[in-house]
């Protein structure tokens, strides 16, 4: 299948060939990725394209899965609506 | 390893100062950064861009500098989209001493050419139809402010510098400027030694410690801010909307998604980017209330960056007394990604020895030295 059709981050649809783009302008690390093309920012927080990124990373730069360094996690866990957080907060005080 | 100039901090300003000195054909220029590009306080920024100020000096940076990003797509040939978006920021006011302030500085700001506007609250309403406009006086709108990309604007310098032959290093963090008989002789990493004799300070929140580094006192701090962004949804909100006294902006970016946030009174100064659930909820309630409609998206995340704030408010855009060959562009106190292009012209002015664009005097260094009381710049949240 051509890398173009291989969706690696679903939220913010990149492929597989907008990633490698961007690693041959030598763009290698999860944050300088994510900043450029969005992926990990979408509403899975990079629960679904994280790994798969780092094991693309992983084959590019020829270096073992666990030597890429991980993306930072961000809160919040999951999509919450911002009337719920506000009702929250006013029960709370 | 030898250098003509030594910046430190590859964000907006220390990318923008790289490109300006390299178009006037200074050579052998490094820049040195101790993550990677847009790490620090550019790539955590809430990516407005306004010209809608109370002081002169802060009117003239932010029109010189939309000046620049209305053709910087073209000027720094870059093959990416900027995603600049020219929707206007509307201020809204909340009690009548602030609707005359707005009266005055939009007053100022005509006088200099910024095409603002005072509104009331059913022009406002017409604007921006989900604006709660029980809980304001009036407002002031300047269709010409907006939104920037700060990832993709901070690359296209660095793409436009690089090309000009500016050589960049990811990952060194300066650990000491070596002074030899009042000169700067090198520049030290936890990898390299770089021989140069000028230092540029583009380091955002850590300007003082390169600033120590060096000898020189540079009276800033700084203190976290946090934001969030929201789901993305279809535009429904064109402009930036941007309360003082309630303490929040908030804007719809091209993307789709909301980017919002508000300033902690108490917030303590230091290089914390955490995030707080106090944040959250006081962010929410705010939100609620002045864009209702708001509150039925969901959070997707939160996050902190450094503001660097200076004694008034304003930036330091210098050379020092102290020290030959030390420049400063820091203590942006929260406005660095929106006047970075001038800050790279004028610094690049100051550098070279050329008559400088606008008169900045007033963003020396020495402003300062035996000076406790200062007019602040007050349109800051």
């Amino acid at each position: 299948m051509s890398e173009k059709d291989v969706i690696i981050c679903r939220c913010e649809d990149v492929t597989l060939q907008d990633l490698h783009d961007m690693m041959d302008q030598g763009y290698t690390s999860f944050e300088e990725l994510k900043r450029l093309l969005r992926i990990g920012m979408g509403p899975c927080q990079s629960n679904t394209c994280g790994q798969l990124v780092q094991r693309e990373i992983s084959k590019y730069l020829k270096v073992k899965l666990e030597d890429v360094k991980t993306q930072k996690v961000r809160p919040l866990a999951t999509g919450v609506k911002l009337n719920s957080i506000c009702e929250g907060a006013n029960n709370e005080s | 390893m030898k250098a003509n100039y030594v910046i430190i901090g590859a964000g907006i300003s220390g990318c923008s100062i790289a490109y300006n000195l390299a178009i006037k054909g200074v050579k052998d220029i490094v820049v040195l950064e101790k993550a990677y590009l847009t790490s620090g306080s550019t790539g955590r920024c809430g990516a407005g861009i306004r010209q809608q100020w109370g002081t002169k000096m802060n009117c003239l940076l932010a029109k010189g500098s939309i000046e620049f990003f209305e053709k910087a797509k073209e000027t720094l040939k870059y093959d990416g989209d900027i995603e600049f978006k020219q929707e206007g920021y509307l201020l809204v006011s909340t009690d009548e001493e602030e609707d005359h302030q707005f009266k005055k500085n939009v007053k100022l700001q005509n006088s200099l050419g910024i095409p603002a506007r005072k509104i009331n609250k059913k022009e406002a309403k017409q604007i921006v139809p989900h604006l709660n406009t029980d809980v304001i006086t009036g407002a002031a709108f300047c269709p010409t402010d907006g939104h920037l990309n700060p990832f993709r604007m901070t690359d296209a310098y660095f793409k436009a510098a690089k090309r000009l032959g500016v050589k960049f290093y990811f990952n060194e963090e300066v650990t000491d400027i070596i002074i030899v008989n009042n000169k700067i002789e090198k520049v030290i990493t936890a990898n390299m030694e770089i021989n140069s004799n000028n230092v540029v300070n583009a380091a955002g929140g850590y300007a003082k410690e390169i600033g120590d580094m060096a000898g020189v006192n540079i009276p800033v701090y700084a203190e976290n801010h946090e934001i969030l962004v929201t789901e993305p949804i279809e535009e429904v909100q064109r402009p930036m909307v941007m309360s003082f006294t309630k303490n929040i902006y908030c804007q719809q970016v091209p993307h789709g998604s909301f980017i919002m946030g508000r300033s902690n009174p108490e917030v303590e100064h230091n290089h914390s980017n955490e995030s707080t659930w106090k944040f959250l909820d006081e962010m929410a309630k705010t939100v609620c209330e002045i864009l209702p409609l708001v509150g039925n998206l969901r959070v997707i995340r939160q996050w902190g960056g450094s503001y660097t704030m200076s004694p008034d408010r304003q930036p330091i855009i210098s050379d020092t007394n102290e020290l030959e060959g030390f420049y400063l562009a820091c203590g942006f106190s929260g406005h660095g990604f929106m006047f970075a292009p001038m800050t790279g012209l004028l610094l690049s002015e100051i550098i070279l020895k050329e008559k400088s664009t606008i008169d900045i005097s007033d963003l020396h260094l020495s402003r300062f030295k035996n000076k406790k009381d200062f007019i602040y710049e007050k349109s800051v949240v």
